[in-house]
């Protein structure tokens, strides 16, 4: 039991190394950034977990969120039993250790908000985590599916007007390495330009502005998070309700009153805390009595 | 077992079927290979 908990604390403690090798794993073809060209691969017919443009270069697999909205904005389907089948399963499996572990742009705040200054806390900003569903909902499902052109097919309205992931990862790399794309680019580039500029300044304040505000596949499987696989279990014997969890918790969640919240990114900080190591990972479909009998 | 996680794990693998069977991953991939000019900001 000791050394089980030794190797929670450990996988925590080297959680950027995960995610490091999670963001390589999601982008490998690292030569193409010289080339300006994208995968062409059947690979690309598989989604990633995390939120990664597949317009950039070195990913080799699909957005779920650009996959959804090409689905549901297609002429010839109208919703998508592939991409959502499959962010239930992962999200059924995991639930937001997508958000703590796989995801690149996730990572990419963290990195930003180790810079040296202030920090802020978003406590008293909570009611912008609802405005993530709003974007889920209109952005992602229904102006794809009902704003359509001629032949009936909709824009991927978030990636288009939101995603900040698609400039820094597709954008931006693309229009250096390629005189067209550069010779393209136009307000929709400086728009959402100014917008991945405004998540990258915030990120440096506050403890990843854009996973509790904005991104629409952490709403999704945050949707999960009461009922994962993987999920966090209070001792009750051992906890006092001290409160040390939830001062440490950076996504605002009180761990020991409600430790799977949809705002829970299982990073662990709170497991490390805990002066009488009261809270615990489990991966388990079975629930604690039936594991015990 | 938790019966709602049990559940919702059938319901995802018998839709991914259902997308794959109506042949969804093609759409996603032919969006995936080719630059997505509306994420790139050219729109």
């Amino acid at each position: 039991m000791a050394d089980k908990k030794k190797k929670n604390t450990k996988i925590n403690r080297n959680r950027w190394k995960i995610q490091l090798l999670a963001t390589l794993a999601t982008n490998p073809l690292l030569m193409n950034f010289f080339s300006g060209k994208i995968y062409k691969g059947k690979l690309k017919s598989i989604c990633v977990p995390g939120l990664n443009c597949y317009s950039c270069p070195a990913a080799a697999g699909a957005c779920p969120i650009g996959s959804l909205q090409a689905v549901i904005g297609s002429s010839k389907f109208k919703f998508s039993y592939y991409i959502v089948g499959l962010l239930i399963f992962i999200g059924v499996l995991l639930g937001r250790v997508v958000c703590g572990f796989l995801c690149p742009f996730g990572w990419f705040q963290e990195l930003l908000h180790k810079i040296p200054t202030k920090k802020f806390s978003t406590k008293r900003l909570h009611m912008l985590t609802y405005l993530k569903y709003v974007i889920l909902v209109v952005f992602v499902f229904v102006l794809p599916m009902t704003v359509v052109n001629e032949v009936g097919m909709g824009d991927p309205f978030f990636c288009k007007y939101i995603c900040p992931a698609g400039i820094l990862e597709g954008g931006i790399p693309l229009s250096l390495a390629n005189e067209g794309i550069r010779a393209s680019l136009g307000w929709l580039f400086t728009w959402k330009s100014c917008i991945l500029l405004a998540v990258i300044l915030l990120a440096v304040f506050f403890y990843r502005p854009f996973c509790k505000w904005i991104c629409p596949l952490g709403a999704f499987y945050a949707l999960f998070n009461k009922v994962s696989v993987y999920r966090f279990r209070i001792d009750r014997e051992k906890c006092t309700s001290c409160g040390a969890c939830s001062r440490v918790c950076k996504m605002d969640v009180d761990v020991y009153k409600t430790p799977n919240h949809t705002e829970c990114i299982r990073c662990g900080d709170c497991i490390r805390t805990c002066p009488h190591k009261a809270i615990s990972k489990s991966f388990s479909l079975y629930s604690p009595k039936e594991e015990k009998s | 077992m938790r019966k709602m996680t049990g559940f919702l794990l059938a319901v995802s693998l018998i839709m991914i079927g259902i997308g794959i069977y109506r042949d969804e991953t093609a759409t996603v991939l032919n969006k995936a290979i080719n630059i997505c000019l509306e994420c790139v900001g050219i729109g």
